[in-house]
């Protein structure tokens, strides 16, 4: 894949780091030993896409160059290496659907045909409203709770087409339903409670 | 069955509060101080005595790892890392320990890092993991407010530091000097071993890198002794496991059991046994999608340890199950794996980079039927070029799935060539 296929063609003309943004710079950089600041880099691509909108311009990248004592082009190679970077802007709710063999075996095509029956994107496409995009992939190591979609930042897992619909109806409405488990199951534990652990107190509720 | 007081992981559904008030009433630092107190070799001798095996995949002896560590720390510092970028696909159980037992693995970092002369640890977590990451620093920040780390940690007199950093979506980085090169700000390529981390590794620092779990069961072993651990299990596979079992079972789930326990016993004990009764089973992958998958009959009297699955041609890998029943389009399954390291090739090493999208390419064919019969020796070739000729095990890990379909799913492979020959000759 060429470099100007992931880089958005539309770029702001600056970019400055928040107040809020600067706090939590500081307390990344502080993480390393001196001289190591670059071991930030990843930290400060995070928080640059934070505030961004969900994607890191061009700008942004210089910028941390410049506070990291990095050549760009090292910044541009970790932001580009690694798939959670976003290098273009993407919808408020950014889908990330895991098709790996253990979702796929409990029914990952069942929710991928949902999202496009519903939204008609497929894989790194954005919807015509430009509210949701999608990416298909790899493995989000849930896999007892298979199949997994990721909705930003949480995973909404033990899905299947009918409960697919009713998760994206209810992002369309702006009401996110309660992360994790659709089925209401608590964690990894057994549908209708744990075989082990018997004496142990739960002092949780489900969900 | 593993009886719950020999569990180490009594949280691991999150039943409980994993905060340290709750971590505590689960026995968590409790008298840390006294562990520490023992030193820096009577540890690392009482994990070699436990007999625990390396949770991340490859089963290397933690205890002996740890003793590779320099006796004498010289000018450069030691580091503990911690791999928490769980990505083998069918493993999820590092995660159930990040979120609901974060205080096992902190305590952990404490006396692993101790016991190696380390006064940091870092965490490198995966960045889908935003949530238990949270938790994961929530837990560290009280355990400083604490007083368990920082200067003097638990009234030690040894400082100590975790530190959490987030990967951003890289299954490579798991490997554990793709991992400290991420740690250390750049793409995630494997290094060249050796010289092995424990001589040069973090920061070109004497450096000793863990799984989660291997790091998480530590205190609990060293409380209750090595030879407790050591009397659980088999022989050289010794104490209890987190197993991951997913795919076509009724009740997928995580479980702790003890090590060799039968896989048939694991799977209709805790999972709610194969979708459809046993006899609908097709095969299964034991540990994760690295490891060779197994035929029915071979799952039948198979125990879940490290030297048995090894000489059925497999392995234990991370304990990561994956059920497959007879409705399974089993091509299609390992085709899915071959993409997933397609995907997942850092691009270092040409026979990965090209190999892993050329068997991909062919797999995708098969799964059609798209092929003549010979390009099935053609690709099994073609592994065994990948296999062994790379920095890292990635290439290997790619290759050993489509082995493992090729050896025991030949004629089904064969049989997909012949339909779709047979209805191309149809319509000529």
């Amino acid at each position: 894949m060429s470099i100007q296929t992931i880089i958005a063609e539309d770029q702001p003309d600056s970019f400055a780091f928040t107040r809020e943004s600067e706090k939590e710079i500081k307390k990344a950089i502080s993480k390393y030993p001196e001289g190591r600041q670059a071991s930030a880099v990843k930290s400060l691509l995070y928080i640059a896409q934070k505030q961004n909108d969900n994607w890191i311009p061009v700008k942004a990248i210089e910028e941390i160059a410049k506070r990291l004592d990095m050549a760009e082009m090292r910044v541009l190679e970790v932001a580009s290496f690694y798939s959670m970077f976003n290098l273009k802007p993407v919808g408020k709710y950014y889908l990330q659907a895991c098709g790996t063999t253990p979702c796929m075996l409990r029914g990952s095509d069942d929710v991928m045909r949902c999202i496009k029956d519903k939204l008609d994107i497929s894989s790194g496409e954005t919807s015509a409203c430009g509210k949701f995009s999608l990416l298909e992939v790899e493995c989000l190591g849930a896999c007892v709770n298979a199949p997994i979609l990721q909705v930003n930042d949480d995973f909404y897992e033990d899905l299947d087409y009918q409960s697919t619909k009713a998760l994206l109806e209810a992002l369309e409405a702006d009401a996110p339903p309660p992360v994790g488990s659709v089925a209401g199951r608590q964690g990894s534990e057994a549908e209708g409670g744990a075989t082990t652990l018997k004496t142990a107190k739960r002092s949780k509720k489900k969900g | 069955m593993l009886a719950d007081k020999d569990r180490i992981f009594t949280n691991i559904y999150g039943w409980g509060d994993a905060g340290l008030k709750g971590a505590q009433a689960r026995g968590d630092w409790d008298n840390t101080k006294a562990i520490l107190a023992r030193g820096h070799d009577d540890i690392v001798e009482e994990m070699k005595t436990s007999g625990l095996r390396g949770r991340g995949g490859a089963g290397f002896p933690t205890g002996l790892k740890w003793s590779f560590m320099p006796k004498e720390v010289g000018a450069r510092p030691h580091y503990l890392v911690v791999n928490a970028d769980e990505s083998e696909p069918g493993t999820c159980k590092d995660r159930d320990i990040i979120r609901h037992e974060p205080h096992k693995l902190i305590e952990g970092c404490l006396v692993a890092g101790f016991a190696m002369r380390a006064h940091a640890a870092y965490i490198y977590i995966r960045g889908e993991f935003f949530n238990e990451g949270k938790v994961l620093q929530a837990a560290i920040d009280e355990a400083y407010d604490a007083g368990l780390l920082g200067k003097n940690a638990a009234g030690s007199g040894w400082d100590f530091d975790v530190y959490l950093q987030r990967g951003a979506g890289a299954y490579i980085c798991g490997e554990e000097t793709a991992l400290i090169e991420s740690l250390e700000g750049k793409k995630g390529q494997p290094r060249l071993k050796p010289p092995f981390p424990a001589g040069v590794g973090l920061y070109g620092c004497p450096t000793t890198v863990n799984n989660v779990e291997s790091i998480a069961v530590a205190p609990t072993i060293l409380r209750r002794g090595g030879a407790w651990f050591a009397g659980l299990g088999k022989e050289n596979n010794t104490g209890t496991k987190l197993f991951c079992i997913s795919g076509h079972v009724n009740k997928p789930c995580n479980v702790e059991e003890e090590m060799g326990i039968p896989l048939k016993e694991l799977i209709e004990k805790h999972a709610g046994g194969v979708r459809g009764g046993w006899d609908n089973l097709l095969a299964i992958i034991p540990g994760g999608s690295s490891t060779p998958l197994m035929p029915k009959e071979v799952c039948e009297t198979m125990t879940m340890d490290f030297d048995a699955l090894r000489e059925a041609g497999t392995g234990l890998g991370t304990a990561g199950i994956i059920v497959m029943d007879k409705s399974t389009d089993i091509v299609r399954a390992i085709a899915r794996l071959s993409y997933f390291y397609k995907h997942e090739s850092c691009g270092q090493c040409t026979p990965c980079r090209e190999g892993t999208g050329w068997m991909w390419r062919m797999m995708d064919r098969m799964v059609r039927g798209e092929a003549e019969i010979h390009e099935i020796e053609t690709l099994e070739q073609v592994t065994r070029q990948v296999e062994g000729h790379t920095i890292c095990a990635l290439g290997d890990a790619a290759a050993w799935p489509i082995q493992g379909l090729i050896k025991h799913f030949r004629p089904e492979i064969e049989r997909r060539i012949m339909a779709h020959q047979a209805v191309t000759n149809a319509a000529e």
